[in-house]
This record gives structure tokens, C-alpha cells and sequence, in this order.
């Protein structure tokens, strides 16, 4: 039994599972910032885990290294992007709704 | 593993693509192009491992490139503009 190919179909799986996942979370979570939240965590893990799950594909050559630099350079660049994104709908003054309570006591 | 991975890839970039047509604020919009940029990268992947070839992870690196740098632009780009939603409270 080829134990790299399993394992790696098995984080291809996972990964597949996560970005499905995700997929959902940005259209049904209610405003801005949880919709960021589900997009920018779960797109940080699945493409690890996709990118992971392709290396047996290529098995120990120049793909394999390349792989690992694309997951590198998303490890850095997309949790980069996610916060550009929060600071720039905080700067420019989208806030998150608030919840009833705190709207009939302080209308604003 | 590979085909369904695929789909499921493309089932993602649907449901990002559906987020960008219906995104209410411009960062919506901007937050599902880049999850869509994402996904991409990983689908070019995906399709060099079926094809057997490493050529498709040079464009695949390339691709996750130029989609960082055009967050990262639009970001600036609107960071200095108003938002019509936006109450007025900055400073």
C-alpha cells in the first residue's frame, strides 16, 4: 500500500472539506468582520492543507519544492491581506451592527 | 482524490464568486476576490499535479503574486476614499 499517495488524498480531502466550508461560512455568516473571519482563517489552513496533499503527487523533486514555496509565500501574504482588509473598513468607519440591547439604549 | 478535490475547489470558487456579486460594501467584494485569487492558486496547482507537470507551479506562485500585490493596491486605494455606509467619524 502506497502510504504517501493515502495520506496525501487524505489532506486533499480535508482541505477540499475546508474550502467547501468556507465557501458557505462567507455567505451566510450575518456582516463584514465574520465573513473576513471565515475567509480569511479557513483560506489559510485549507490551501496548507491542499498544498500538502499534492506533494506526494509530484513525489521528492523540483515540484515538491515548489509547492512548499507557494504555501510559504500564502502562509504570509494571505493573514497579511486579511488584516489589511479589517484595518481598512475600521479606518474607513464600517463598524459591526449592534446588538439589540445596545441599540434601544444608545440609539445612534 | 485529485478530480474531487477539484470540484470541490470550483464549488468554492462559485460560492466566493456568489459573495462578490452580492457583497453590500466594497470590502466584501474585495475579501471574496481574494478568497477566489486563493482558491486559483490552488486549482493551478491541482491541475499541474494532474497534467504531471511543475511548470503549472511557476504560474500557479506567479498567480498568488499578483494577487497579494492587488489587494494590497485596492486596499490603499480605498483606505483613503469615504464609504457611503460609513457614518462620519473619522478623524
Amino acid at each position: 500500500m502506497d502510504w504517501a499517495a493515502v495520506t496525501g488524498g487524505v489532506l486533499l480531502g480535508v482541505g477540499a472539506l475546508l474550502l467547501v466550508a468556507g465557501g458557505i461560512g462567507i455567505n451566510r455568516f450575518p456582516h463584514f468582520y465574520s465573513r473576513l473571519h471565515a475567509s480569511g482563517v479557513v483560506d489559510t489552513l485549507a490551501a496548507a492543507l491542499v498544498l500538502a496533499g499534492l506533494a506526494p503527487a509530484f513525489g521528492v523533486t523540483l515540484g515538491t519544492l515548489k509547492l512548499a514555496l507557494i504555501f510559504v509565500f500564502l502562509l504570509f501574504t494571505s493573514p497579511t491581506a486579511c488584516h489589511a482588509l479589517a484595518r481598512s473598513a475600521h479606518l474607513s468607519g464600517l463598524r459591526e451592527p449592534r446588538t439589540p440591547q445596545e441599540s434601544s439604549s444608545s440609539p445612534s | 482524490m485529485l478530480l474531487a478535490a477539484g470540484v470541490a475547489i470550483l464549488v468554492a470558487m462559485g460560492l466566493a464568486l456568489l459573495r462578490t456579486l452580492l457583497g453590500p460594501t466594497v470590502w466584501d467584494r474585495i475579501m471574496a476576490v481574494n478568497s477566489f485569487g486563493t482558491k486559483t492558486v490552488l486549482l493551478i496547482a491541482l491541475l499541474g499535479a494532474l497534467a504531471g507537470r511543475t511548470d503549472y507551479l511557476d504560474i500557479a506562485l506567479l498567480y498568488a503574486l499578483i494577487n497579494f500585490i492587488g489587494t494590497v493596491a485596492l486596499m490603499k486605494y480605498i483606505e483613503t476614499a469615504p464609504h457611503e455606509d460609513a457614518p462620519e467619524e473619522r478623524a
